[in-house]
């Protein structure tokens, strides 16, 4: 369980982090948390000469609410996200799925950037940015640029995030008073990746559904948000299971899997209606 | 890969060490400092017999790059002793209420909990439970690894109060 050798680099802005992996091109990555790659480094599945460590950058850091928007630095940990008032505050929904998220040592260290960035279809976040439209910002060599979340997983481990670029930070509006939000999970023990989550945001004639953990990149539907708005809880559900593209694995087969979205989607519809209006 | 020059605070001293960067935490701490209460157990961060306290987060240092934390403040199960080397109250606690049979989980578990009450003192079964829930044991089953950490809370809530007046007496002796 010992990595490959690397450089180790702990710039202190984002533009000498760039300048690093512009520098070394895909022989560098950069780290967050480290609880995604440590652990492949140690099985030798991701190996590279320069590791980048974000952790010295501040202007990666900080939770700002304003009156309209949530912006969240990349390196913000899950535990942050749980322990901020002002955010639980203003999106109930992101301390719920946070506490959801692994266990409390790596609440600790994960950060919200690496895991929307890392683009692990198991990862709870990617799907929670999707419900809440959320826009990532990144930095790259050619400036900076926005990608709404809903926009940015093209596959398994693929986005839209270039390799010389690093997301940045996150932009949320702030949903209204009236909107009920909730986040179900269904995992085998704790720390486990989800068998099936759903997020939904619902209310003030809205409505906005994403699942997790179903498909190699995580799933919102217009349709099941749309149907939702109106108030057809079954026609979301249907909708959504056919949105889905669960495959077999030791999470269990395909049938269960669509079952357990089916019963996931329905809590949360449930208890965020309860919390709407 | 060369070595890099590593300093960190461990249990209140201040080491240095020569350390490739891809050197885990967990590895430098036992293999380097011979810092030993850590333990490796599944070594993949499912287990957390590996925890300590990193700057005020409990982490697991088999899945730390050394160079990550280079600079930072650590506590080992070590460091969680009085003063005067006897059983720190969390320790005393484990052993008083049978939190430990084969021991293995035990460093990481009282490091983990260490902070769980720094961060809420009062915590209900269920909290303890949940901020618990990143160290296995594989042995005693959890009730009095619980009953454990309950107990040292009603301690270390019933000693606030006098503490804080026995260390105001320690000062007055020491200015004396």
């Amino acid at each position: 369980m010992i990595p490959a050798g690397f450089e180790y680099h702990r710039p202190g802005d984002i533009a000498s982090a760039i300048g690093i992996l512009q520098e070394h091109g895909d022989e560098a990555r950069v780290i967050a948390g480290g609880h995604s790659l440590i652990p492949m480094m140690k099985l030798r599945m991701a190996e590279m000469g320069h590791l980048v460590d974000l952790q010295a950058i501040e202007e990666l850091k900080g939770i700002e609410i304003g009156p309209d928007t949530v912006t969240l630095g990349a390196m913000v940990t899950q535990h942050e996200l749980i322990t901020h008032d002002g955010l639980s505050a203003a999106i109930p929904l992101m301390r719920e799925a946070a506490l959801q998220i692994a266990d409390p040592q790596v609440r600790y260290v994960g950060t919200v950037g690496g895991n929307v960035a890392n683009g692990d279809p198991g990862n709870d976040m990617p799907g929670l940015m999707q419900c809440l439209n959320a826009t990532f910002e990144l930095s790259g060599p050619d400036g900076n640029r926005s990608v709404a979340a809903r926009d940015f997983y093209e596959a398994a481990y693929f986005t839209a995030r270039e390799d010389e670029e690093i997301l940045t930070r996150i932009s949320i509006r702030v949903p209204g008073s009236g909107v009920g939000q909730a986040y179900e999970k269904q995992k085998r023990k704790i720390g486990d990746y989800a068998t099936a989550a759903a997020a939904v945001m619902v209310g003030n004639g809205t409505a906005s559904v994403a699942m997790t953990n179903l498909a190699d990149t995580p799933i919102w539907s217009g349709e099941a948000s749309n149907a939702l708005a109106g108030g057809d809880v079954d026609g979301c559900v249907s909708a959504m299971l056919d949105a889905i593209e669960p495959v077999e694995d030791n999470r269990g087969p395909v049938e269960f899997k669509k079952h357990v979205a089916s019963v996931m989607l329905r809590r949360a519809i449930t208890r965020a209606q309860s919390r709407a209006g | 890969m060369s070595k890099m020059h590593v300093k960190l605070t461990v249990n209140g001293k201040e080491v240095e060490g020569l350390a490739e960067p891809r050197t885990l935490l967990i590895h430098f701490l036992r293999e380097d400092l011979k810092i030993t209460g850590p333990h490796i157990g599944c070594e993949t961060s499912h287990c957390g017999a590996c925890t300590v306290d990193i700057d005020g987060k409990s982490v697991k240092s088999c899945t730390t790059f050394v160079a990550q934390v280079n600079g930072a403040d650590i506590t080992t199960v070590e460091g969680l002793v009085n003063d005067d080397g006897s059983l720190g109250v969390l320790q005393e606690m484990f052993r008083e209420h049978h939190g430990l049979q084969c021991g293995f989980c035990t460093p990481g578990m009282i490091t983990r909990a260490h902070r769980l009450l720094q961060e809420n003192p009062n915590p209900t079964e269920e909290e303890i439970r949940f901020g618990m829930a990143g160290n296995l044991c594989r042995c005693t089953g959890y009730q009095n690894i619980v009953k454990a950490i309950s107990a040292s809370a009603d301690m270390l809530n019933a000693q606030a109060p006098s503490s804080s007046e026995a260390v105001g007496q320690t000062e007055v002796e020491a200015a004396e």
